[in-house]
């Protein structure tokens, strides 16, 4: 659960300990950090268990059966006209998720981003209320949160149908912690009052303000919240099945129950996805906006 | 810098804006129970650069931004150019705002900065370009145009903001404390472009300042604020020989505090008696105030011992030890050099002097 988290602020926990040089007094000092061998062994431990479950699912889509030799079947197999049939369930829900997370992104930048913004700029003082509010849902297991969405939902449906999309209200809740931390932190990082102050003072109104000073400067903590809004999306399971929707990982499980290969080849690719959705975040963590050139 | 501001420079082909009047009347603020403003009336005539000076917490940012909007007020009217601004939101103004933090948008250049304000008005894009540079160019930096913020010093930052507020031609020009983050030179070379662009451009201009050789330096006329109200409103010659009182007096230019008694409503001072400036007071034991070129040294007279001398250019100024252990500094021409530890004479000149109530020390 933290994992998404740390690359919004990756600089100072991490770069500074790099670049600090080993002197004698290194050894004293209670808490110093660990040693190269230490740091490579745990990296590796780590590593590795991260990698050896990925390394035998892939090995495992190559697999022929139970008898121990290999094929490629399993992935060629994909492509065919038959199995786009066959199939046609799970590339419903993939369709679904990407749905999902897409009104999951927007619900975050049309409520939670402007919220934030106004709260920040001319409320001052909700603000540990708001963050409280925000981080409230990684508290409550996603079983719990459904007992309570289950009513909800019965009147979601009444008046919006009970199409998949407006699972996104569920995941708008959930996604709130992550999607926050990232926008806040950037919130924090720029002089938020006197930028639009001063844009004011040269004839922009508050939506001005918002859209062509404000959003290009929280251009990276808006990034970062959208790909973990994504991210945690896409590999949502609880709430869908609990609430009988269909999305990737309600259909992954589904298909596994027939064709265990396939399921595991979703699974890889959704991994993939998500770790390339972090891999960005990491970097625009790091990286200083691209049009600073110097 | 100053190369740039010939007067054949782009600024001339411009016809000066006739700036507008800006009236504050019976003007409050308060921020929760706090009064920043108490009643505060100013008129600022067009084309008057006004600078508010006041010690800190005294208000003058909050008479600011009451004025730009950025801030609502309780009670009193704002009027700008004859029209009450109440219903006013800051972006329809037609203000222009230099702050005391640096304020560039981080993510536009320099030029893109400077072009904000044109761009909210709508102006076409060659045109916007054209007075952008033009305005770059009455502050210098042409050349930087390219540049974001963080590739700026302090001073040029400042620079550019002065020209990303004026490049709209605002009726009004507001700056609060601009030069606060500058060191001592930039500082004096800064306020002198900006009166000097301020006159060129007639743009009527509110200077906030808690530096009160920089208000007197700049403005036409220096309103002396304390505690949410205006002490005195005057040029800075009137403040300076005429204080309204012992506060105006205080925090407008050097004065001498020296042990003195009041009598008749004459300040009684080493034998001299001298005419009491701004309201009347009780008679008693008194602090008067003493402008350093009020005192003079002298064959005769106090006795005193000299602590320290220092050349300020035209003239000189020597602190002196008197007999009854005030130190005064005087202000006298070069050509007369006392060493320190050379016993003197000094007599008071007669000007009249402000006083305050004995119980005020420093
Ligand atoms: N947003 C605010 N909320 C509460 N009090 C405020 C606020 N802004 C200003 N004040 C109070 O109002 C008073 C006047 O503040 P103001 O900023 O106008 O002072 P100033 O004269 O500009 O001082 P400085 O020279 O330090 O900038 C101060 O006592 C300040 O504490
Ligand atoms: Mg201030």
């Amino acid at each position: 659960m933290a994992a998404p988290l740390s690359p919004v602020e990756p600089a100072p926990a991490s770069a500074p300990a790099e670049r600090r040089p080993k002197s004698a007094n290194q050894a004293v000092r209670i808490g110093a950090e660990p040693s190269t061998v230490a740091r490579r062994l745990i990296l590796g431990i780590i590593g590795g268990i991260f990698l050896i479950p990925v390394i035998a699912m892939i090995e495992f889509t190559f697999r022929n059966g139970l008898a121990g030799d290999y094929t490629t079947s399993h992935w060629t197999g994909l492509f065919t006209e038959d199995s786009a049939r066959t199939y046609r369930g799970l590339y419903q829900a993939i369709e679904n998720s990407l749905v999902l997370a897409a009104v999951t992104v927007a619900i975050v930048l049309v409520l939670l981003l402007p919220t934030m913004v106004l709260v920040h700029m001319q409320f001052p003082r909700l603000k540990r209320t708001l963050e409280f509010i925000c981080i409230i849902p990684i508290t409550v297991p996603a079983i719990v949160l459904v007992v309570g969405l289950a009513p909800v939902y019965s009147v979601v449906v009444q008046v919006l149908g009970g199409s998949t999309w407006t699972l996104a209200f569920a995941y708008g809740i959930t996604v709130l912690p992550y999607a926050y931390r990232a926008i806040q932190g950037n919130l924090d990082a720029i002089p938020v009052k006197t930028l639009s102050e001063a844009a004011s003072t040269l004839g922009a109104g508050w939506l001005t303000v918002l859209w062509t000073i404000l959003l290009p400067n929280l251009r990276r903590g808006v990034l970062a919240a959208s790909f973990i809004s994504i991210a945690v999306v896409l590999g949502e399971f609880t709430i869908a099945s609990l609430l009988n929707r269909r999305n990737l990982q309600t259909a992954l499980l589904q298909v596994s129950q027939s064709d265990p290969w396939v399921a595991v080849i979703f699974a890889l690719a959704a991994l993939a996805l998500a770790f390339i959705l972090l891999l960005i975040i990491g970097r625009l963590g790091s990286a200083t906006p691209s049009r600073r050139k110097s | 810098m100053t190369a740039t501001f010939t007067m054949t420079g782009p600024t001339a082909t411009h016809t000066p804006t006739a700036g507008a009047t800006v009236q504050l009347s019976a003007v409050v603020k308060a921020f929760s129970g706090h009064t920043a403003l108490n009643s505060i009336d100013l008129e600022v005539a067009p084309g008057e650069l006004v600078a508010l000076l006041g010690p800190s917490g005294c208000g003058k940012t909050t008479a600011l931004r009451s004025i730009s909007g950025l801030e609502s007020i309780d009670s009193g009217r704002i009027v700008i150019d004859g029209v009450d601004v109440a219903d006013t939101p800051t972006n329809k103004r037609d203000i222009g705002m230099v702050f005391q933090a640096y304020s560039l948008f981080p993510h536009m250049t320099v030029l893109e900065n400077v072009e904000f304000g044109l761009k909210m008005r709508k102006v076409a894009a060659a045109r916007r370009r054209e007075r952008a540079l033009e305005t770059l160019d009455m502050v210098g930096l042409t050349k930087h145009r390219d540049r974001f913020a963080h590739q700026l010093s302090g001073g040029q930052q400042q620079r550019v903001a002065l020209a990303r507020a004026l490049v709209t031609r605002p009726r009004v020009l507001l700056l609060d404390e601009p030069l606060s983050a500058l060191d001592a030179k930039v500082r004096v070379q800064l306020r002198e472009e900006i009166r000097r662009l301020q006159t060129e451009l007639g743009i009527t201009t509110v200077f906030v300042t808690h530096d009160q050789e920089e208000a007197l330096a700049v403005a036409d006329r220096v309103a002396v604020m304390r505690d949410g109200r205006i002490e005195q409103i005057g040029t800075p010659e009137e403040l300076y020989a005429t204080p309204a009182n012992a506060f105006v007096a205080d925090f407008v230019g050097l004065s001498n505090r020296m042990p003195a008694e009041l009598v008749d409503g004459q300040v009684t001072l080493h034998g001299c008696s001298l005419n009491l400036l701004g309201d009347p007071m009780p008679d008693g034991p008194v602090i008067a105030l003493v402008r350093p070129e009020d005192i003079a040294l002298s064959a005769d007279g106090i006795a005193g011992t000299v602590i320290s001398s220092s050349f300020l250019g035209s003239l000189r100024r020597t602190r002196v030890r008197l007999f009854d252990d005030t130190v005064v500094a005087i202000q006298h021409e070069v050509e007369r050099h006392p060493l320190p530890g050379e016993a003197v004479t000094v007599r008071l000149k007669g000007a009249p002097v402000s006083a305050l109530p004995p119980k005020v020390k420093k």
